[in-house]
């Protein structure tokens, strides 16, 4: 057969059931997927946490009861829109990423 | 060792063979044929007989996904469907053989729809022939029990890691009465031990199972599975020979009948082929040289043991109860053509198809394919003949 040049892994080394190590989606960076960011404005913020609970992604982190707001974590925000659509203050507005 | 057989219904001895074989988990939901086997277990671990989970699922593609779970955390599983529960099961039965999970799913064969049909014959199976399980077919009641208790061995064996289907014929096999030994279960524990593997769900040691492969992958990893499966064909056999010794009944992957100096052998699966050694004796009798080459695994596909059994043959009349629309051929033959394809010296090969959705399979109708073969080998075949068709 013709030299294999599109393929990664040997069929003979291929692991067992293709089970991989756990917790890989970690180093697997979704965020440059994302075409618009979402950007806090701040002194609009109530910090109610609509953005931290409805977030499918779970990018969103707790900044405390001191800085008061939420922090999108944009290595694995995929841009969906679904925390600016909640946010009862429109505080959040989906950016045109610049490439 | 146990050699007194006890009159037993086909489906409660492979309940009691899976109950012998101390399954840990058995995901099932009931469909006329197969309702009898996974009725039984329940009853046995509900009475506090057999100790396993018991999930009664809503659907059969709950079920096969929570064997895949079970077996992926290093469970001993077992499931049991019919038609369109396998049909149901399809998505995830294309899923297991991949992941290397040992499911053992006894399959009571029953006709597809549509029309609807309870009845016995091999389209179910067939509808999952290219996923990657190893599949067995039983002949009668005592292989359905022994064939339980090997499926567990060869699909747990360390160099195969597959999920076996257990084929038995709906209702002709599964609701029959027959004459079984039932094992001792210190010749069961002995035969098989505890399924142990490290490829599992561990919290300790922590993998991920059931990963997205791209272009880049893909092609591997089919191959991969494809290679397994090839290549457990010698542990299988292995497998077959220590049950023989330790049980004494011997298995084979494919099995003859008279079939030395017969000049038209007839090559059969499942239940029909006792049918077909009664209708053999009566040819021979009547002086016509028949034999019978019966297949008993089915994937990974005997290859070498077939050409071996059907080489000398002048005719090999294949009988498939499936039939493949649109096609010339059924699917037993069309494995049996390839076979012999470009080879210097090769049977004719005749393709046969009966006994669809139940309909009885007498002893006259192997007689006619006999007849019909003779005909035939003077103008050829076409395409298949369905036997005893009204048209």
């Amino acid at each position: 057969m013709s030299k294999v040049v599109d393929a990664w892994v040997k069929v003979q080394d291929m692991p067992v059931g293709f089970h991989g190590e756990a917790g890989r989606s970690v180093d697997f960076k979704t965020g440059d997927w994302r075409s618009s960011k979402p950007v806090l404005d701040r002194e609009k913020c109530i910090y109610c946490g609509f953005c931290y609970i409805y977030c499918p992604d779970g990018v969103y982190e707790d900044m405390g009861p001191k800085e008061k707001y939420y922090k999108a974590d944009l290595d694995y925000c995929k841009g969906c829109g679904v925390c600016a659509n909640e946010c009862p203050k429109k505080c959040i507005a989906m950016t045109l990423e610049e490439v | 060792m146990a050699t007194k057989p006890i009159g037993l219904e086909v489906s409660i001895a492979v309940a009691e063979a899976v109950k012998l074989c101390d399954v840990d988990v058995v995901a099932a939901y009931p469909i006329t044929p197969q309702t009898h086997i996974v009725e039984h277990l329940s009853e046995l671990v509900a009475d506090g007989e057999l100790n396993a989970s018991y999930v009664p699922v809503e659907s059969e593609h709950s079920a096969m996904s929570s064997c895949i779970g079970s077996s992926a955390t290093g469970a001993r599983t077992f499931t049991a469907t019919s038609s369109q529960g396998l049909a149901l099961m399809n998505e995830m039965i294309y899923i297991a053989p991949t992941l290397r999970t040992p499911i053992v799913l006894a399959i009571a064969n029953r006709a597809l729809s549509a029309p609807i049909n309870i009845w016995n014959d091999h389209s179910d199976i067939m509808s999952v022939r290219d996923a990657g399980w190893i599949a067995v077919f039983a002949e009668n009641g005592q292989e359905a029990l022994d064939l339980t208790i090997m499926s567990f061995r060869i699909g747990e064996h360390p160099e195969v890691l597959l999920p076996v289907s257990l084929n038995i014929d709906g209702f002709t096999l599964s609701h029959f009465i027959e004459p079984i030994i039932m094992p001792e279960k210190s010749e069961v524990d002995a035969f098989l031990p505890p399924f142990k593997t490290d490829l599992k769900l561990d919290t300790q040691k922590p993998l991920s199972i059931g990963l997205l492969a791209g272009p880049e992958t893909y092609t591997e990893i089919r191959k991969a599975t494809d290679d397994i499966l090839v290549r457990s064909k010698k542990y299988i056999k292995e497998v077959f020979a220590e049950f023989g010794k330790a049980f004494g009944r011997p298995y084979n992957v494919v099995e003859t009948y008279r079939h030395e100096d017969a000049e038209i052998i007839l090559l059969t699966m499942g239940s029909i082929s006792e049918t077909a050694m009664t209708s053999v004796d009566e040819l021979r009798e009547a002086g016509q040289k028949v034999g019978l080459v019966r297949i008993r695994l089915w994937r990974p596909f005997p290859v070498e043991e077939l050409k071996e059994a059907l080489g000398q043959a002048k005719i090999v009349a294949v009988v498939d109860r499936h039939l493949v629309m649109g096609a010339t051929d059924g699917p037993v033959s069309f494995e049996i053509k390839s076979l012999f394809y470009g080879a210097p010296k090769a049977p004719k090969v005749f393709n046969f198809i009966l006994g669809l959705g139940g309909r009885d399979v007498r002893r006259a109708d192997f007689k006619e394919i006999v007849q019909r073969c003779a005909e035939l080998d003077k103008v050829g075949q076409k395409s298949f003949e369905i036997v005893g068709v009204y048209e």
